[in-house]
C-alpha cells in the first residue's frame, strides 16, 4: 500500500513549483532580472521536503497523503513573503524549518506509540502551564507589544504559547477520552438547563481555568481566545452536549467583560477594534493599515514585492507594522490580491478538513479527541489572527501557522502535524490490517 | 462523536467564509472608498515613488517634470514647473501633500500611468516597474507669455485662446497667477491670498459679459429667423425697459438700423428689441447651444470649471424666471460668465458654427515614445449655421474695422470682433470704487480662415474693453498667426 506516499510525492511538485516562480518573482522585482539564485532556493527546499518524504515513507506508510504537502506550500508561501520582506528574516525562517522538520521526525520516531502521552496527562498539563507562565519569570521573560509573549535563554528566544497548546490540547483529549461518558451520563436538568457534573469536569476546569489565567496574566489574548474555542470545541466533541457550549460561551462573555472592564490592555484592544479611526496614528494605527494595505490588493493583488512596507523617505515609518508576523495576511492580500488570499485560506480550510478526516477514521477515543483537538487548535489559530487583521475580531498577536515568521511557531506547528500523522498512519494501519483479515476470513470458507 | 467532528467543521468552514467576506469587502468592494480615506497615505506614497510623466507644451518644451530624489527604497520623486507662473493656470500642480489641481489632476491617470487589473498581472510577470505616461498639450509657450505678460500689464483677469476648428486650448491665463513651485512651501499663503491666486479665472469666474454677450443675441436671432441682416430696427437713445431706461452710450441715437451698424457700434437699444423679439425661451436654447448652463466639456475636473449663464446667487436661473430679456440681449442682468465659455462663443462663430469641445491635451506619449492616445476633435453643438455664421463674421469684422474694437485690429488680417465693457460699480472685489469696469474683448482672426480665437477680460478696471481687453487679444493673436 505505497499509494498514499506516491500521491504525497505528486502533491509535492506544486509546492516546489510554487516556491521557485515565488522566489523568481521577487528577484525580479529586486533586481529587474532572473536570479539563478531563486532555483537553488527552489531546490534545496524540494530537497528537504523530499527527504522528509522518504522518511515518511519508511516510518509511516499509511499516513494522511495530504497533510504534509500542504502543510510545506504554506511553508513555501510563507518564505516567499518573507524572503520579500527582508531576506535575513527568510533564511532564518528556512532554518527554522529544517529545525523543524527535524523535531517532526524526532516526534515521529519517539512517539509512535502515543498512548504514551495519556499516561503522562497531568505532567503533560503542567508542563503546559509552565510554559505559559514562563514569560513572566523573571531573567527569561521578555515584554512585547504590552504583551508577555517571549521568553529568552541566552541566544533562542521562542514564544512558549506555541507549544503550550498542544500540551493543553493533549490534556483535555486525554481527560475526556476517560471522562466523556460520565460526563453525558451524570449531567443533571436544572431549571431546563443541561449541567455537567461539576466532580468530573473539576480537574480539567481546573487546567483550563489555570491556562485562562495565566493567559491574562501575560496578556495574550489571541492564545486566550484559540485556548477557549479549542476547549469548547472538544468538550462538545466529546459529549454532544450542546448546552455545555452554551454554558461555556455564557462564561466566556462573562469573562470577557470582566476582562475588558478591569484589565486596560484588553479594553483597549476591544475598543481599538470598534472604533480604530478614533485613533488612526495612535492604537488604530496597526488595524487601520492592514485594512489600508488589504484594500491596495483587489481581485489579483499588486504582485509579489510591490507592496508598501515602510513609508519611503525619512524617517522609516512602518505602513505595515509587524508585516512578517501579525499583519503577514494584510500583505498577501496586498500582494495577490482577494484571490491569492481566498487560496491561502483554502488551504487552512483543507488542513482542517484533513484533520478531521483522520478524527473520524481513528477507532479509540483519544486518538479521535486528539486529532480534533490539534486540528480544532490549529485551525482557530489561522482563524484568530486572519480574522484579527480583517477586523473581524480585534487584533491580538497570534502567528499565522506556518507562514508568519517566528521559529516557536513553525516548529510547534510541525509538531502537531506529526502527532496528526501519527494517528493518521495507526488508523489506516489497523483498517488495512482489517480488511486483510476480512479478505482472508472470505478466501477461507 | 463524528456526527459532532463533521458539524465542528461545519462551523469552522462557515467562519473561514467569513474570513473570506471580509478580505473581499475590505480588498474589492470597500476599497475605493479605504483608498480616499484621508488616514491613508498609501495611494500618495505609492504615486510619489511612480516617476509621473511629464507635461509638455505643444512645442515639445517642458511645463511639468519629476525628478528623483534619493534611490532603492528610499526612491521618491518630487514635481518641477521649469517655466514657473507661466502655466501656473491651467496646469496646477501635483504634490504628496498638497494634493493636485487643474490638469495634474484631471489627467493623473495618463500621468501615473494607472494599468488596469489584468494589465499588472502582465506587469508582474514581465517585471516591469509602473511608468507615468507623458501628456502633451496644445499650449503655445509663445501665445501663452503674450496672453499673461498682456494681463499683468492690464490687471487682474483671464485669456483663452481656441483654435476653432479642433477646439485645442493653445493659451489659457489667469492673473494675478501663482508659481506652482511655491506650492509645497508656501500653499497656505497662497490660499488665503485675497487676490485668489489660485483660482483659475478663465475657467471659475463667472463675470458679467457686457456688450460681448450680443453676439450670442445677434446669432438666436439671425439663426431663428426672428431677423436677417438686412433687417432694420428703430434704436433710439434711450428706451424705457421694465420701468428702467435702457440706454446708448452718450444716449445716441441711431434711428432705423440693421445688424452691421448695430453690433459695429455696440447698440443697446437695438439689441435689447432684438432680444424681446427672439423671445425668452429661444434666447435660452441658443444659450444652451453655446454651452451656457452646462460645465463647458474641457479636460479639466468639473469642480475647477464653471458653468456660465443667469445666477440668482449660485443658481442658475431658466426661462419663466422673470429676467429682463431686454438687458440679458445686452449682456446685462445677471449674466455671469467665464472667459472660456466667451471663448468658445467666438469660436463657434469662427468654425462656421460649429462649436468644438475645448481641449488642452493633445496626446498621451509613453516614456518609449509610443503614442498610446491622440486627441480626435469632438463637435459639442452646431449653434448656428453656416450662413448665419457668414453673416455674423461680416458684423464683427465691422467691429474691428470700424467701430468699437478698432484697438484689435492687425495690420493685414481680417479680424472679427466684439467689445464688451460691463460696469460693476461697487464691486466688492475691486474696492468697491464707483467707477470699476469688466473690459472684455472676444473675436477671431483670421476672419475668413480662422486660426484662432479669443476670449480677453480685465477686471476691475476704469477703461473700456477695446482699451484694456483688444490689445492683448491682438497680441496674442499676432503671436500664433506668426508662428505658423
Amino acid at each position: 500500500m505505497r499509494s498514499a506516499r506516491n500521491r504525497e510525492l505528486v502533491a509535492l511538485v506544486p509546492v516546489a513549483l510554487l516556491l521557485t516562480a515565488g522566489f523568481a518573482a521577487v528577484f525580479a522585482q529586486e533586481n529587474a532580472r532572473m536570479g539563478g539564485l531563486s532555483l537553488i532556493y527552489g531546490a534545496y527546499f524540494l530537497a528537504v521536503c523530499l527527504a522528509t518524504h522518504i522518511y515518511l515513507r519508511i516510518r509511516l506508510p499509511q499516513a494522511d497523503p495530504y497533510l504534509f504537502p500542504l502543510a510545506a506550500l504554506l511553508t513555501a508561501f510563507g518564505l516567499v513573503m518573507i524572503y520579500r520582506i527582508d531576506a535575513t528574516l527568510a533564511r532564518d525562517q528556512a532554518n527554522w524549518f529544517v529545525f523543524g522538520l527535524v523535531l517532526f521526525a524526532l516526534t515521529i520516531h519517539f512517539l509512535r506509540d502515543y498512548d504514551v502521552l495519556e499516561r503522562y496527562r497531568y505532567t503533560i498539563a503542567a508542563v503546559g502551564l509552565l510554559l505559559l507562565l514562563s514569560p513572566r519569570l523573571p531573567g527569561i521573560g521578555q515584554q512585547v507589544n504590552g504583551a508577555y509573549l517571549g521568553v529568552k535563554v541566552g541566544p533562542l528566544q521562542f514564544q512558549p504559547t506555541e507549544f503550550s497548546k498542544i500540551c493543553i490540547v493533549i490534556f483535555l483529549a486525554s481527560y475526556l477520552r476517560e471522562h466523556r461518558e460520565v460526563l453525558i451520563v451524570g449531567a443533571r436538568r436544572v431549571l431546563g438547563v443541561t449541567l455537567p457534573p461539576l466532580k468530573h469536569l473539576g480537574p480539567m476546569l481546573v487546567v483550563w481555568g489555570a491556562s485562562m489565567f495565566m493567559l491574562v496574566f501575560i496578556r495574550d489574548l489571541g492564545s486566550s481566545l484559540m485556548f477557549f474555542a479549542a476547549f469548547l470545541a472538544l468538550l462538545y466533541v466529546a459529549t454532544g452536549r450542546f448546552s455545555f457550549v452554551v454554558i461555556g460561551m455564557v462564561m466566556f462573555l462573562f469573562g470577557a467583560w470582566f476582562f475588558a472592564s478591569t484589565v486596560p490592555h484588553v479594553e483597549a484592544r476591544v475598543d481599538i477594534w470598534l472604533n480604530p479611526y478614533k485613533e488612526a496614528q495612535g492604537n488604530g494605527y496597526q488595524i487601520l493599515q492592514s485594512i489600508f494595505a488589504q484594500a491596495e490588493g483587489g481581485l489579483f493583488g499588486r504582485g509579489f514585492g510591490q507592496a508598501l512596507i515602510t513609508a519611503p523617505g525619512e524617517p522609516h515609518t512602518a505602513l505595515l507594522p509587524a508585516a512578517e508576523t501579525d499583519t503577514i495576511y494584510s500583505l498577501i492580500v496586498d500582494e495577490l490580491g482577494l484571490f491569492g488570499a481566498t487560496g491561502v485560506i483554502l488551504l487552512y480550510l483543507l488542513i482542517a478538513a484533513r484533520g478531521f478526516k483522520i478524527a473520524l477514521l481513528a477507532s479509540d477515543g483519544f486518538s479521535k479527541l486528539l486529532a480534533t483537538g490539534l486540528t480544532a487548535v490549529f485551525a482557530i489559530q489561522a482563524f484568530v489572527i486572519i480574522g484579527g487583521v480583517s477586523r473581524v475580531i480585534p487584533l491580538t498577536g497570534v502567528t499565522l501557522p506556518f507562514i508568519s515568521y517566528g521559529g516557536s511557531s513553525i516548529v510547534a506547528n510541525f509538531v502537531l502535524l506529526a502527532l496528526l500523522l501519527l494517528i493518521s498512519d495507526r488508523s489506516r494501519s489497523e483498517e488495512a490490517v482489517t480488511a486483510r483479515r476480512t479478505a482472508l476470513a472470505m478466501e477461507g470458507r | 462523536m463524528n456526527r459532532q467532528i463533521v458539524q465542528l467543521f461545519a462551523l469552522l468552514s462557515l467562519l473561514f467564509a467569513v474570513l473570506i467576506g471580509f478580505t473581499s469587502y475590505w480588498s474589492v468592494f470597500d476599497a475605493k472608498a479605504l483608498k480616499d480615506n484621508s488616514a491613508n497615505n498609501r495611494p500618495l506614497l505609492q504615486e510619489q515613488q511612480l516617476k509621473r510623466g511629464r507635461i509638455l507644451a505643444a512645442d515639445g518644451s517642458v511645463i511639468a517634470r519629476s525628478v528623483a530624489l534619493g534611490h532603492g527604497s528610499n526612491l521618491r520623486y518630487i514635481r518641477r514647473y521649469p517655466e514657473g507662473a507661466l502655466f501656473g493656470h491651467p496646469i496646477g500642480y501635483s504634490f504628496i501633500e498638497q494634493g493636485q489641481s487643474e490638469f495634474e489632476q484631471s489627467h493623473n491617470e495618463e500621468l501615473v500611468g494607472t494599468s488596469s487589473e489584468f494589465g499588472s498581472i502582465l506587469d508582474q510577470l514581465t517585471g516591469a516597474n509602473q511608468e507615468g505616461d507623458d501628456v502633451v498639450t496644445n499650449l503655445d509657450p509663445a501665445a501663452q507669455r503674450a496672453a499673461l505678460g498682456g494681463l499683468q500689464a492690464a490687471g487682474f483677469g483671464a485669456v483663452v485662446a481656441i483654435q476653432p476648428r479642433s477646439g485645442r486650448v493653445l493659451a489659457m491665463a489667469s492673473n494675478p497667477p501663482f508659481d506652482p513651485n511655491r506650492v509645497p512651501s508656501h500653499l497656505e499663503q497662497l490660499d488665503t491670498n485675497p487676490d485668489s491666486p489660485l483660482l483659475n479665472r478663465a475657467t471659475q469666474s463667472p463675470y458679467p459679459p457686457g456688450s460681448t454677450f450680443k453676439v450670442v443675441t445677434a446669432a438666436a436671432g439671425l439663426n431663428s429667423g426672428t431677423i436677417t441682416p438686412e433687417t432694420t430696427i428703430n434704436a433710439p437713445g434711450s428706451l424705457e425697459v421694465q420701468g428702467q431706461p435702457l440706454q446708448n452710450d452718450y444716449l445716441q441715437n441711431f434711428g432705423p438700423i440693421s445688424l452691421d451698424t448695430a453690433l459695429t457700434n455696440s447698440v443697446n437699444t437695438w439689441f435689447g428689441q432684438l432680444g424681446q423679439r427672439v423671445g425668452e425661451s429661444t434666447l435660452f436654447n441658443y444659450m444652451d447651444r453655446f454651452g451656457f448652463n452646462a460645465t463647458p466639456p474641457i479636460d479639466l475636473s468639473a469642480s475647477e470649471v464653471g458653468k456660465s449663464g443667469i445666477f440668482e446667487g449660485e443658481n442658475l436661473l431658466g426661462p419663466g424666471a422673470g429676467i429682463d430679456l431686454a438687458r440679458v440681449a445686452i449682456g446685462q442682468e445677471r449674466l455671469g460668465v467665464t472667459p472660456l465659455q466667451m471663448a468658445e462663443v467666438a469660436a463657434a462663430v469662427a468654425n462656421r458654427g460649429r462649436l468644438m469641445k475645448p481641449q488642452i491635451w493633445s496626446r498621451v506619449v509613453e516614456p518609449d515614445g509610443h503614442v498610446v492616445k491622440r486627441l480626435k476633435p469632438a463637435e459639442y453643438s452646431r449653434p448656428m449655421s453656416e450662413k448665419t455664421a457668414a453673416e455674423l463674421t461680416t458684423a464683427m469684422e465691422g467691429v474691428v474695422r470700424e467701430g468699437t474694437g478698432t484697438n484689435a485690429a492687425i495690420p493685414g488680417v481680417a479680424v472679427a470682433g466684439k467689445t464688451g465693457t460691463a460696469e460693476t460699480p461697487g464691486n466688492a472685489t475691486c474696492g468697491g470704487g464707483a467707477a470699476e469696469n469688466q473690459g472684455w474683448f472676444i473675436g477671431f482672426a483670421p476672419a475668413q480662415k480662422p486660426k484662432v480665437a479669443i476670449a480677453a477680460t480685465v477686471e476691475c478696471t476704469t477703461q473700456f474693453g477695446n482699451d484694456v481687453a483688444a490689445p492683448i487679444f491682438r497680441s496674442v493673436a499676432e503671436t500664433i498667426l506668426s508662428g505658423k
